[in-house]
């Protein structure tokens, strides 16, 4: 029977070449999850960690296609989703060269409030790592007093110009009203194992990529820039209450291409809320630093895209283009 | 000593229960299978991974994730060699002798000395991952932007005549193959390279395999169809256990090269970053190099099959070493081992061996018998990968395209890169009927991002100043190597001139 | 063609793409230069390197009038006429399956091409033709998108339908 019913259902889809919304949507054929970073990176864990729990707890009829789309600082991923306007089976995991990307490429021609905001899945942190073999740095006064006595000899390491890290160490540099030597590697990972080396004097990592090396003891935090301590770093001051201005997070969300369907993008909120409120989710959360307390979706995340977007706009006038691209 | 001794003892009896030695099997077939596909590789097999992680537990599950990785290291040697095309990017340099030796018939014994090489090249390196991972963790954290770019130098010195003949053309196409890799984003300036009609997709950069796949499966092929008018069709070969054991006697014609291959292989394997490709370049380039008749590899020679492929294997395991103790990916395998990892909830990191000791000697454990029991199933398949060889090239052809088509496709997920291929394969074809050589492009577009990048970090690190190569040890002592390598070949000729002038006298 | 007219034309096309790699690097916005206390700039690697290879190309060139490369004395056919036939047709083949992979999708394209290779090309016999134009989509199918998780191009909407009721089955009665 159940075959006959395919055989119906699939000749009548033929007949109507878009088939009419049904009910209650479900993806008809596999889920394209793109990636607009790199294998191994944090987007990239993340989302391989969440296609393999939506296999796990069996949460879509077909399967979610993880596909790395890393070109041009997530460029090539964005064209790519502006093209697929109107497309039901597309979604993507995105940083936030989701925002900067599009400022610095100007003739990409994309505008990131068009995409279909599915669901904020977390706010990843920053936090200023130096080398625990720095014993005169202990904190941020001294870590200033270093960097300004060794100008530009210090060496900030980061994942490429016009990344996340360089726009924030762009912030600290005006902040601080020193100027320091920034290094682009390939990937966190890298950045991490150069400071455990010694072969850059410090970085601002995600939370994640220093775990490991902070609880071997090979790297210390100096300040995290988020609004209150987090709980993984309850020693560690947040900068507001050193009087320093700055607060910047990396945003986690998935979103989908102009013109999704509403039916289609319910279907996706409420996957992603499943998984969002799951155990496996919350507890990867805790033990990688990210904050996921309530998940943004819908109107809420399109303001916040739209309030992200103006911001980096703000901060990239304001520390200039050029402070964040190197040449 | 003692310790390692009973933790791998533990580990080793883990590998054994009768679910995970199932395991080591299934993960050995699939991983030669996917191997075997030209531009199929390690990374598309960790797909098959995923479902079988909910069925069993996670140490099983990395069982038969080693085993995987095993069986698709062996499997790229043998497209290499009966098709002709790299099986994948760890497996160019094994096309070099492998190909002509399966057109005159001898692809059982390229096949056995591939086989027999990895099993030397893992075994080696697993036994050395096992005795000084910490220590090796701890070097491997010297290496920074400095002594990779020397390391690239080394790389490059070992090419040193690899080319063809006509020296204009040879340049050529090593700058062309270094162009071709500065093609894209570029993230040290963070800005776009080398876009070619404003298309987006440029961005990406033009992928080692898709330039690889595009010269070998499809120049190479129309070149080869061509010569032979049409009739590509190998000697059949006599593959009896006679055959096989006769086979096993070449050995002594490769065991110098592939101890080199071995040890090479794990020690470029284990730095973060540089990966199994240059380590099975670097060992073809020295085999030749010290060969005492370096005209013959390029043409057949057995120990040009043999030096790539116990360096990339041996690699293979080394490139886990940076993952386990620090949590770095060593190849985009496994970079995606590592986000398996984390399903696991386990963390690679420093930690991982004080932390998860039965992970971690499980996981080496099933790395001894892996290796082990993809060589028993590799040696008994070779009968029928030769059949391959004997069929019509009317049958061959079409399938050869299709997968070089799907599996450029599959490394990337579009359509882009099979385009490219095409016109890469094209030109590739043309260019080859007027001599040029097109081994040093493909090399030259795996090692080029990596010296650009390494190089313009360094020179950030020391804010121009190019003295900083020569004042780090590390770095110093890989540069003199590579002055000393280049100048060999030259020195030899020298001494070899000035001896046959003696012996004149 | 003779391979010696062929010769020159090839470095010549040659000279002039490395010239277009240099111009495109100059005027796409990069530093070709050394950039004090910062080294290499983004465009001094593509465009040394390119400039190197126009450099190489005119060797050719030069070495091409003196008569110095064996190609640039042969004057035998570039593609010999027995032979054009079947590299065209394997070259054309390609570019065809290419365009038909985005229209009709992989399977469909899998099939017609099996049917021109093996019986138009090869005239083998039907069952092995028919054999291969259905062994190849289902073997691309079960390695590809059963066992790899990958999605292969399925082409305009209306073939990517047909295909789709193929795969529903799939999910129904197996993993």
């Amino acid at each position: 029977m159940k075959a006959l019913k395919y055989l119906v259902a699939g000749a009548s889809a033929l007949a109507i070449t878009a088939p009419a919304a049904m009910a209650e949507w479900q993806p008809r054929k596999p889920v394209e999850f793109i990636i607009m970073a790199g294998t191994g990176g944090g987007a990239d864990q993340i989302a391989r960690l969440l296609q393999g729990l939506i296999q796990k707890k069996d949460l879509s009829p077909r399967p979610f296609i993880p596909i790395n789309k890393p070109g041009g600082s997530g460029a090539e991923a964005l064209r790519y989703l502006q093209d697929k306007a109107g497309d039901n089976h597309t979604v993507m995991m995105t940083l936030n060269s989701f925002y900067t990307t599009p400022i610095i490429q100007e003739d990409l021609g994309v505008d990131v409030t068009e995409f279909t905001p599915i669901a904020l899945m977390a706010m990843d942190t920053f936090l200023l790592w130096v080398n625990t073999d720095r014993d005169d740095i202990t904190d941020v006064d001294s870590y200033v007093a270093a960097v300004k006595e060794a100008g530009l000899d210090w060496k900030v390491g980061g994942t490429g110009s016009g990344q996340e890290d360089s726009v924030l160490t762009a912030m600290m540099e005006a902040e601080f009203g020193y100027d320091v030597t920034y290094i682009p590697f390939p990937g966190g990972g890298t950045v991490a194992k150069n400071l455990v080396g010694n072969q850059i004097d410090s970085t601002v990592n995600n939370p994640a990529e220093q775990m490991e090396f902070y609880r071997a003891g090979n790297t210390k935090p100096l300040v995290q820039f988020t609004g209150e301590r987090q709980a993984a770093f309850p020693d560690v001051p947040t900068a507001k209450e050193l009087g320093i201005e700055i607060e910047y997070y990396m945003q986690r969300s998935v979103n989908g291409p102009p013109g999704m369907d509403p039916e289609a993008v319910e279907w996706y909120t409420n996957l992603f809320q499943t998984l969002f409120d799951s155990e496996e989710w919350q507890g990867y959360c805790k033990s990688d630093g990210l904050t996921c307390e309530t998940m943004l979706k819908g109107e809420e995340l399109a303001t916040f895209h739209e309030n992200q977007k103006v911001a980096h706009e703000k901060l990239i006038a304001q520390v200039g283009a050029a402070a964040i691209t190197g040449e | 000593m003692e310790t390692i001794i009973v933790a791998l003892g533990s580990g080793l009896v883990e590998a054994v229960q009768p679910l995970n030695l199932f395991m080591i099997f299934a993960g050995c077939l699939a991983g030669l299978f996917v191997g075997c596909m030209p531009g199929l590789g390690s990374v598309n097999g960790v797909a098959i991974l995923l479902p079988v992680t909910f069925l069993v537990p996670p140490t099983t599950a990395i069982i038969f994730l080693a085993a995987l990785y095993y069986g698709a290291m062996y499997g790229g040697a043998i497209s290499s060699i009966t098709l002709g095309i790299p099986g994948a990017s760890t497996a160019v340099a094994t096309v070099f002798d492998g190909r002509p030796m399966a057109q005159a018939g001898k692809a059982d014994k390229a096949l056995m000395a591939a086989a027999i090489a990895s099993f030397i090249g893992g075994t080696v390196s697993i036994i050395l991952f096992t005795l000084f991972a910490p220590p090796l963790a701890a070097f491997a954290l010297k290496f920074g932007p400095q002594e990779e770019f020397a390391l690239m130098l080394l790389a490059f010195a070992t090419f040193i005549g690899l080319g063809g003949d006509d020296i204009p053309k040879t340049i050529f196409s090593i700058l062309l193959g270094l162009v071709l890799a500065a093609v894209g984003f570029d993230i040290i300036s963070g800005k776009p390279r080398l876009i070619f009609f404003d298309m987006v997709e440029f961005q990406r950069g033009i992928g080692f395999l898709v330039l690889a796949i595009g010269v070998y499966g499809i120049g190479e092929m129309l070149w080869t169809l061509e010569t032979t008018k049409g009739s590509v069709q190998m000697h059949k070969v006599n593959t009896g256990w006679k055959k096989i054991k006769e086979n096993f006697k070449d050995i002594k014609l490769y065991i110098n090269s592939t101890w080199l291959g071995s040890f090479l292989g794990f020690f470029v394997g284990t730095l973060p970053a540089a990966g199994a490709t240059p380590a099975a370049l670097m060992s073809y380039g020295l085999s030749k190099t010290f060969s005492k008749d370096p005209d013959s590899y390029g043409k057949g020679n057995i120990a040009g099959v043999a030096a790539p492929e116990a360096a990339n294997n041996a690699a293979s395991t080394g490139s886990m070493l940076p993952m386990i103790t620090l949590g770095i990916p060593g190849s985009p395998t496994t970079a995606i081992l590592l986000g398996g990892m984390i399903i696991w909830g386990l963390r690679p990191g420093p930690l991982l061996f004080t932390e998860s000791p039965d992970f971690v000697w499980g996981l080496i454990g099933s790395m001894y018998v892996a290796n082990f029991v993809t060589v028993i199933l590799n040696i008994a398949l070779i009968p029928l990968f030769i059949r391959v060889l004997a069929m019509p090239f009317t049958l061959l052809t079409p399938i050869i395209f299709v997968l070089c088509v799907l599996g450029v496709f599959a490394t990337t997920d579009r359509m882009f890169d099979t385009w490219i291929m095409l016109i890469i394969g094209v030109a590739a074809y043309f260019l080859r009927k007027l001599n040029y050589p097109v081994a040093p492009a493909v090399l030259a577009i795996v090692l080029g991002p990596l010296a650009e990048r390494s190089l313009r970090q360094s020179l950030i690190s020391s804010r121009g100043d190019a003295m900083t190569f020569i004042e780090r040890p590390i770095s110093l002592t890989c540069i003199l190597i590579a002055l000393a390598l280049m100048s060999y070949p030259l020195v030899s000729r020298f001494l070899k001139r000035r001896k046959a002038a003696q012996a004149e006298t | 063609m003779t391979v010696r007219t062929a010769e020159l034309i090839m470095a010549i096309v040659l000279f002039v793409m490395s010239v277009g790699l240099m111009a495109n690097v100059y005027f796409g916005d990069l530093v070709v230069g050394w950039i004090a206390g910062r080294g290499p700039g983004a465009g001094m690697w593509p465009f040394w390197l390119s400039l190197g290879m126009a450099g190489a190309s005119l060797a050719t060139i030069i070495r091409w009038f003196t008569g110095a490369t064996p190609e640039s004395r042969n004057t035998d056919p570039y593609i010999a006429s027995e032979t054009i036939f079947l590299v065209t047709v394997s070259a054309v083949s390609l570019l065809v399956m290419l365009i038909l992979m985005n229209v009709i999708g992989t399977y469909f394209t899998l099939v017609i091409y099996m049917f021109f290779f093996v019986r138009i090309l090869g005239n083998h016999s039907w069952f092995t033709t028919i054999s291969m134009m259905l062994g190849t989509p289902l073997f691309v199918y079960l390695l590809f998108e059963v066992a790899l998780t990958k999605y292969l191009p399925k082409g305009l909407p209306f073939f990517e339908e047909l295909f789709l009721v193929v795969d529903n089955l799939r999910y129904e009665y197996f993993y």
